[in-house]
């Protein structure tokens, strides 16, 4: 397993050129709102609009890297796509293994059962994403038992063939989750998502729990897997350097909304969103001759109860001129494949 | 290290273990540092290294099972230095400088406040304890106790401090609540603040707002400061002198610039190649440390690292090797560096 090779292997790339297929996931203006409840009587005094309006394909074998600070809607975005919750409003276009494009958000649950095989999640926390009574054949076993596979034997084989494939010994299965270091349990989470071998994994935070070492191998076991079973991923993350290390795009999420999405390398290079500039800037280097003290980004996120008039970054945007406390910017493509909301995008370097 | 300046805290071969029912766990297992005045100094070292527990010992706040062992903690007062390792935990001298001289900055800092008190009368309430730390010849009273706060609040920047201060810990936003702890931190004026991990729960524009302002009130009070951190970013960015442990036991050490620039020992050089950086290639595999940090009832003989270590030799399974000046400025414990072991 990559677990002890230390050499730098090529980039297992999957291009997509000119689309000749429907994109594997198309998400068009999805909305989810939560309602404000309030008193005895449960009244519903408004809505958090946690996700407002978000747009984005994803390539079959691609990853799209979803960022934004705490609460800006990312995981309530990944749920609504895996329908773990019903979206408010928009639409989730899918295309099936059987290549046939079906929209998630509306689909009924008899016809969204099958689906549920094709896309699977891994979680931030290996804690508690396992069942500490039951050991790794049940753990690793159960969407297999959900799926119909009934033999417990073939199960099993099936249990040996996901440990070995994650880099575990499969003699563990008979083990429980306790007995495992962290690293390890997200190899088991890992196990878990793609005992039905899905073709969507959305990954929410699986990294953010581990220690830098541990999470160098689940990175590259992510990678690997990918490569060889031509995954496609949703990757969530607010560490930058982790989601660009393994993202082929990255989408910037900011009070519900997409503010900025575009190649990994040309975000980077160039970010055309003041926020995904100041997100960037955030990111402690790994080297003291780097030390950046200025253009720290203010203030918090704003509610998405009540956010902000005009552009929602307007009350901490260093740029922002009288336009933006009254103009909400409309996102646009500023480059072939290179979309931002902001008004000032184009006009100045952030 | 200049010569010239004294340290104003020296740890000496500290020893903490748990005697649990499963075995003994050796957490830390021979550590030595020194804080200068006025410091930043940065302990990194993967979960379970022992960062924590050394702290806890610093503070005598280590509970049963567990014990300190082994080593000395010595620290300057005014009236002179003391080994805090034997002055009795629950002592009025250890109380005095538990909280007043050293402050922590804790891992959760949704359990140090308590909820049933706004968080302004917990600061309160431990600025009059610690009140001779503010006016050495009168007690405070609770009206410029409660100023002081106002004023501790403006300092770690929390807006509106005087209403803020009567609001409950789980009322603040993350970034708050942090901000709030650090002004509780701040409410004795301690010579030594230690951080453990500040700012790991948090992401990362707060976590550069909590960064800059703890740099920002370094330089103002000229308080040292630990600052203890799986993440290297935040170490190079807040530290000027660096201690790397494993399992227990200090691995190298040294000015920031020599450990991101000239790592010594093999540990240090691993962890640095396996962060995946803003500039580097993307999509690659990254070099990986081999393997998974031993259980710690398992540890190995000789360097702790030998199991996992890319230039391992025959000795190193045997013998453990000791802390050894290595170069001009950096310490280092490996045999490819020197050939000092510790004795049995
Ligand atoms: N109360 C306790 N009882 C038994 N063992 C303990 C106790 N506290 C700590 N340990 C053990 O001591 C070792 C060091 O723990 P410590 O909390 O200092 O690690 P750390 O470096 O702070 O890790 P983390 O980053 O996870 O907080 C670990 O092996 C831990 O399991
Ligand atoms: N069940 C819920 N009820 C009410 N508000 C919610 C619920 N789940 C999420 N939210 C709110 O939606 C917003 C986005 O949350 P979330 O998707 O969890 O963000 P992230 O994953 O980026 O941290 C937040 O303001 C959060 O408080
Ligand atoms: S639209 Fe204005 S406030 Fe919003 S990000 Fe652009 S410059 Fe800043
Ligand atoms: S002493 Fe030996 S095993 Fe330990 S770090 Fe040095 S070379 Fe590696
Ligand atoms: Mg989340
Ligand atoms: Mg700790």
């Amino acid at each position: 397993m990559s677990d002890t090779s230390s050499e730098r292997r090529p980039p297992a790339r999957i291009m997509s050129g000119p689309e000749a297929r429907a994109p594997l996931l198309d998400v068009r203006g999805l909305q989810k709102f939560f309602p404000i409840t309030r008193g005895f009587l449960q009244r519903t005094v408004g809505h958090v609009r946690a996700v407002d309006g978000v747009d984005f394909t994803v390539q079959e074998g691609e990853t799209l890297g979803l960022v934004g600070e705490s609460g800006c809607g990312k995981t309530t975005a990944s749920r609504c796509i895996l329908r773990a919750i019903d979206p408010t409003g928009g639409q989730i276009f899918y295309r099936t293994r059987a290549n046939k494009v079906v929209d998630l958000a509306s689909l009924p649950p008899a016809e969204l059962l099958p689906l549920r095989a094709e896309i699977q999640m891994i979680f931030q926390d290996p804690f508690g994403s396992l069942n500490p009574r039951m050991n790794l054949l049940d753990n690793v076993g159960e969407p297999l038992l959900v799926n119909g596979m009934k033999n417990r034997r073939e199960r099993a084989d099936r249990v040996a063939e996901l440990l070995r494939l994650v880099g575990l010994r499969p003699e563990f299965m008979h083990r429980f989750p306790h007995a495992f270091s962290g690293g390890q349990r997200q190899r088991i989470g890992i196990a878990r998502a793609l005992a039905t071998n899905p073709r969507l994994v959305v990954a929410d935070e699986p990294v953010s729990a581990l220690d830098v070492s541990i999470q160098a191998q689940v990175l590259n076991l992510l990678l690997e897997l990918q490569a060889r079973l031509k995954l496609t991923f949703l990757f969530v993350a607010h560490d930058l350097s982790v989601v660009r290390h393994i993202s082929d795009r990255i989408a910037v999420m900011y009070v519900g909304q997409l503010v900025e999405l575009a190649p990994t390398d040309e975000i980077f290079r160039q970010p055309q969103h003041p926020y995904t500039a100041a997100l960037m800037r955030a990111v402690p280097v790994a080297d003291p001759r780097v030390r950046n003290v200025d253009g720290i980004l203010a203030g918090e996120v704003p509610s998405p109860a009540a956010p902000p008039s005009g552009c929602y970054f307007h009350p901490r945007c260093r740029h922002a001129v009288a336009r933006c406390k009254v103009e909400a910017p409309a996102l646009r493509e500023i480059a072939p494949g290179h979309f931002t909301r902001c008004h000032l995008a184009g006009e100045m370097v952030f | 290290m200049s010569a010239a300046a004294q340290p104003l805290l020296s740890v000496r071969d500290l020893r903490v273990s748990f005697a649990l029912d499963e075995g003994l766990v050796r957490a830390v297992d021979g550590t030595s540092f020194d804080v200068m005045p006025g410091q930043v100094l940065g302990v990194v070292g993967e979960s379970g290294c022992g960062k924590s527990v050394t702290m806890r010992a610093i503070l005598q706040l280590i509970e049963r099972p567990g014990r300190i062992t082994k080593g000395e903690i010595h620290f300057r007062r005014d009236s002179g230095v003391v080994d805090l390792a034997q002055l009795p935990p629950r002592g009025a001298e250890m109380r005095d400088i538990r909280g007043g001289e050293i402050a922590l900055i804790p891992q959760e800092p949704m359990a140090a406040f308590s909820p049933v008190h706004t968080v302004g009368d917990q600061i309160v309430e431990a600025i009059l304890l610690h009140s001779h730390r503010w006016q050495p010849d009168r007690k405070l009273g609770r009206r410029e106790a409660r100023d002081i706060t106002v004023g501790l609040f403006r300092d770690v920047g929390i807006s509106m401090p005087e209403q803020r201060i009567d609001t409950y810990s789980w009322q603040l936003s993350g970034g708050l609540r942090q901000r709030a702890m650090i002004a509780m931190a701040l409410s004795c004026k301690p010579r030594l603040l230690i951080a453990d991990e500040p700012t790991t729960a948090i992401d990362v524009t707060t976590q550069a707002q909590v960064l800059a302002l703890l740099r920002d009130l370094q330089a103002r009070y000229n308080t040292a400061i630990i600052f203890i951190t799986h993440d290297l970013g935040v170490i190079a960015q807040m530290a000027s002198y660096v201690v790397v442990m494993y399992l227990g036991r200090v691995m190298e050490e040294g000015p920031v610039d020599d450990i991101f620039h000239a790592p010594k020992h093999p540990y240090t050089r691993a962890l640095l190649r396996s962060i995946p950086s803003l500039y580097g290639q993307t999509r690659v595999a990254l070099p990986v440390i081999s393997g998974a940090l031993p259980h710690p009832f398992n540890r190995p003989p000789g360097c702790p690292f030998h199991p996992r270590c890319p230039d391992v030799m025959p000795r190193c399974s045997a013998e453990v090797p000791r802390l050894m000046p290595v170069g001009a400025s950096q310490l280092a414990s490996c045999f490819l560096h020197h050939e000092e072991a510790e004795q049995p």
